[in-house]
């Protein structure tokens, strides 16, 4: 336990002496957060269509104000000709393409049927599945509201409608912030964890010092504790940050969830984490090729976390890839304390999980570093 | 009969087919300084490194301070000092956090840390700079604190592999001066080196050549084993006949 | 100041740096494992797409109506039906225990309302904890149960129909991956050139090897030429890679002309290996040159390019500072480029954005290395 003390002492006077590393790990941290959460907002908004009216009825007239009412849509362009609006979707400027046919209002009236021509930006699957969907729903409703307007007059016929309501639980504002900034927070403490876990036992390999230590009377898993609590202490620090300094003053964010629950689960993440940096740091000889395989095994745990994209809509294969790392569980319990309120009960067999990929991973950095060659 | 505080027998490291150390076979005596020299790459940090357990060997056998090099390598290394040619003291602590880091990990008591950390820096004359940086000391002055640190904990046994790299010869000299002291202790020294003046401050040397030991004996007996003047042309007298690195 | 026409001591040095490269192979999965997963897990597991979404249904109704819906809902490859929940007070355990994103309720004499009262509701409960899901699920469920009642108003047989005809332009298929590999790219190529140069940089400033290069008889320029050349080369090797898998494997074309691709390419590799130079003139250490390649360069990247994350929603102070982002320039071209297969016309003006920042990259280096250098 006294050689654990020198080495705890030791971790910290350096890193706190350390005076360019310092800034950057409390620092960034706190600009990321108030930055990645304004900017990372992929909700579908802001469609913007242009639409070509080579009619100029009063139909299509009420059909353009009707779009323009609906809230989906921002009108880019009115034109006349196909061509001009195909410029507008060539420079991104415009996502979809309504085009009205010359004789619409008079063919509607006289042949009872008549077409609209859409043409959709596709390279953004979702924008477009989803602005067509609208614009779909708005041309039906309009459909209707004409149809009653001729219909009316004979006979009081409505069509049997279903009205949908939606109730948003958990969430009821639909704020994605509250989605994003928990998400966010998991990521900036798994990175700072895991990079400078990794990188700080790599930097004593290539200065020389761990020759030094390696042939004192310190035991391997005394070494290895000694890098993961400064950098666990760290960890919590940001955390701690994160929630109480910005994302409750800065976004409202108030844990739903038992604080202590909270705590208990990022305490075991982070030996798991810092676990996987200890790993790596095992393997690698040179700052670079820590960087490079932290980075290597960081860009797919974050990808596949199910923060950007969702988990099950992925193919089996790469659901399993999810569903074996770390950062995933950590995400889906940060959001389920965070936001929903978990009790224990409902997340013991994360808690579970993630015990096991800290014995597994810090076992593994044990067995690995080797004091002799 | 002196004590032996290193016993070798056979030990041999390879690396593939690269055999760096070919059955070293040799005795070292408590309270000696013993030279190991050669050539760069003949092989001495690679048997420095199996004794200090920081590297196991092919075949072999070999005991320090009475313990088995296989099976006792934690037991040896509370009972050794080492000091590597790559700079092992950490440069971004001070020159007092580096005496009781180092200390506190051997196992030195609180008033033992103090004592003997005190007495370090008089002996030293470090008064002034005890608080200081390592980083923004003069290298000299890094390798004697270095060195001081190795023994801090009283070994039986100190390695030293090329102490007194890139040193000017004052500095150097009150570098030996350092280990004498050290030996009147009684911990034995073990030192690699390539300067051939300091050659004649150890009790006995052996001089390897190709992973192999040549030569070992004291510094007189050599130069008259070898009819030379100095230890100089006994050096290049046997390294000469080496068929690596030349 | 010597000029820096290549010799052969030039190419000593750039062997040098290939050899470095080269010889580290865990660096080496750095360069090209990170290509070739990213548009692995881009091209075939990421995607914005929802599908087999864990939903419940609460049926108080169970009637034709209800029942031929929740076929419906059974039927459609977004959803993964779980088992109907009795009771509506089960819901909440259901979102807190497992991971059923939503919840659709039934209430009871649902047809009979349906049929009498031509009016009927139905309730979606979404696990709003993921707004994003949320919102795609419940229009995902509208739009199913929409078409149930334009099939009821057909059976009706309203006049005055009006059709509409859509084309999917660029992407038919509605290929996530589409939107991706152009963003993929240009994160690759800054990943390489930004992180790996300034890193690699520094670690000879640290080492002290820095000042051997720059006192040898060789120019100070011919030094960082040389660093930069085999990224250079390593770039559009990747871009190849890239492209390669594209094509072949994702079955996405390319549009447009190669050799503008390539040529653009180019100019985008040389803007990045002056931002990875400037970095490594301001940083000391290599864990500071990473800290700053990763968090300064990088994540803003991913974030300002417009590929993950729409730039029009962002606050307009971001979206301002997303111009002087060069991915957001460069993504542009090569989504212009490859897929829209649009000709250098309809680039110039984000080329010369990108021409004008590496000039300006270029010059600030090379006044900061002069200072060094004094």
């Amino acid at each position: 336990m006294r050689t654990l003390r020198f080495l705890l002492q030791k971790e910290f006077r350096q890193i706190f002496r350390n005076k360019s590393l310092l800034p950057l790990i409390f620092f960034m941290p706190v600009v990321q957060l108030l930055v990645l959460p304004l900017a990372a907002d992929y909700e579908v908004k802001n469609i913007h269509i242009t639409i070509v009216d080579r009619d100029h009825s009063t139909y299509s007239q009420k059909l353009v104000s009707k779009i323009g009412a609906s809230g989906y849509f921002r009108l880019t362009d009115y034109t006349m000709g196909f061509d001009e609006a195909f410029k507008d979707m060539e420079d991104d400027r415009s996502d979809l393409i309504l085009e009205i046919p010359p004789g619409f209002e008079r063919n509607l009236v006289r042949e009872n049927q008549q077409s609209l021509f859409i043409a959709v930006n596709a390279i953004n699957g979702v924008k477009a599945n989803l602005g067509g969907a609208y614009l779909n729903r708005i041309i039906a409703d309009y459909n209707k509201d004409i149809c009653l307007e001729w219909i009316q007059t004979s006979k009081f016929n409505p069509s049997p409608s279903i009205e949908v309501t939606q109730s948003n639980w958990f969430n009821p504002s639909m704020n994605y912030r509250f989605y994003m900034v928990p998400g966010i927070l998991a990521l900036l403490v798994t990175m700072i964890g895991a990079y400078l876990c990794s990188l700080n036992i790599v930097r004593e390999k290539e200065v020389g010092t761990i020759e030094q230590i390696n042939v004192t009377p310190v035991q391997k898993y005394q070494f290895l504790l000694g890098k993961l609590i400064p950098f666990w202490v760290i960890g919590m620090a940001i955390f701690t940050i994160g929630l109480f300094g910005i994302a409750w003053p800065v976004y409202g964010i108030v844990p739903a969830g038992n604080l202590l629950l909270l705590y208990g689960y990022l305490s075991v993440y982070l030996v798991g984490i810092l676990g996987l940096g200890l790993l790596i740091s095992t393997y690698a000889d040179t700052q670079q090729q820590a960087m490079s395989v932290a980075f290597f095994f960081m860009m797919i745990f974050i990808l596949m976390s199910g923060l950007f994209t969702p988990i099950d809509s992925m193919p089996r294969w790469a659901y399993i890839i999810a569903r074996s790392s770390p950062v995933t569980y950590f995400i889906e319990v940060m959001r389920m304390i965070v936001l929903k309120g978990n009790s224990f009960e409902h997340i013991w067999r994360h808690f579970l999980i993630m015990a096991g990929f800290a014995v597994c991973l810090n076992g593994w950095a044990i067995v690995n570093y080797r004091k002799t060659n | 009969m002196n004590e032996i505080v290193i016993q070798t027998d056979k030990l041999t490291k390879r690396f593939g087919d690269f055999i760096a150390a070919n059955e070293i076979t040799f005795d070292v005596y408590k309270g000696e300084i013993f030279g190991f020299l050669g050539a760069n790459g003949a092989g001495k940090t690679t048997v420095m490194r199996m004794l200090c357990g920081l590297s196991k060997p092919s075949s072999g056998a070999a005991t320090i301070a009475g313990f088995d090099i296989y099976r006792q390598t934690e037991a040896i290394k509370k009972n050794i000092g080492y000091m590597s040619q790559k700079f092992s003291l950490y440069e971004d602590l001070t020159v007092m956090e580096n005496i009781h880091f180092f200390g506190g990990i051997y196992g030195l008591s609180g008033r033992q840390l103090k004592e003997k950390g005190e007495a370090l820096i008089t002996r030293l004359g470090m008064r002034n700079e005890t608080k200081k940086m390592v980083s923004s000391l003069p290298l000299g002055w890094k390798q004697k604190l270095a060195f001081s640190v190795a023994i801090l904990h009283d070994p039986k046994i100190v390695f030293l592999d090329e102490p007194t790299g890139g040193v000017d010869p004052i500095t150097r000299r009150q570098f030996w001066d350092l280990i004498y002291d050290a030996v009147e202790r009684g911990i034995t020294a073990f030192v690699t080196t390539h300067y051939m003046d300091e050659a004649e401050y150890c009790n006995r040397i052996s001089m390897m050549v190709d992973g192999e030991i040549k030569a070992l004996d004291t510094p007189a007996n050599l130069k008259k084993q070898y009819s030379a003047d100095s230890m100089d042309e006994v050096f290049y007298g046997l390294a000469r006949k080496a068929k690596r690195n030349l | 100041m010597k000029s820096s026409i290549p010799d052969s001591r030039f190419w000593a040095f750039v062997r040098k740096e290939f050899l470095h490269v080269f010889r580290d192979r865990k660096t080496l999965l750095m360069l090209f494992g990170v290509p070739v997963v990213c548009v692995t897990l881009f091209g075939f597991a990421l995607t914005n797409e929802i599908r087999n979404a864990k939903i419940v249904v609460c049926d108080y109704a169970n009637d034709d109506a209800s029942r031929q819906i929740i076929g419906k809902l059974a039927a459609s490859r977004e959803f993964q039906l779980q088992n109907p929940l009795l009771d509506y007070n089960q819901i909440e355990t259901a979102f807190k225990q497992g991971d059923i994103k939503m919840a659709v309720v039934f209430p009871a004499n649902f047809n009979r309302d349906l049929l009498h009262l031509n009016e009927a509701q139905i309730q979606l409960i979404t696990d709003a904890s993921d707004p994003n899901t949320a919102t795609a699920l419940s229009g995902y469920a509208t739009n199913i149960i929409m078409d149930y009642q334009q099939e009821l108003i057909q059976l009706q047989g309203l006049p005055y129909t009006i059709n509409t005809e859509m084309r999917m332009v660029y992407n038919p298929e509605l290929k996530s991956v589409v939107n991706f590999v152009p963003g993929v790219i240009s994160l690759i190529l800054l990943l390489v050139c930004v992180l790996m140069t300034s890193v690699s940089i520094v670690k000879e400033k640290e080492s002290g090897t820095m000042e051997v290069l720059l006192v040898s008889p060789f120019s100070p320029f011919g030094v960082i030429v040389s660093k930069a050349v085999p990224y250079l080369a390593l770039s559009l090797i990747n871009l190849t890679v890239i492209l390669l898998l594209s094509i072949f494997v994702l079955g996405m074309p390319v549009n447009g002309s190669f050799l503008l691709l390539y040529a653009v390419s180019t100019l985008f590799i040389i803007t990045a290996l002056s931002l990875g130079l400037l970095i490594s003139n301001i940083t000391t250490s290599q864990q500071a040159a990473m800290l700053v390649s990763l968090m300064g360069m990088l994540v803003p990247s991913i974030l300002f390019t417009g590929f993950m994350f729409p730039l029009e929603n962002m606050p307009y102070v971001l979206q301002l500072f997303a111009n002087i982002v060069p991915a957001k320039w460069y993504y542009i071209i090569v989504k212009s480029v490859m897929i829209k297969g649009l000709g250098f016309e309809a680039i110039w003006k984000e080329t010369l954005v990108l021409l004008g920042m590496t000039i300006l990259l270029l010059v600030v280096n090379i006044r900061k290395f002069k200072i060094r250098l004094e």
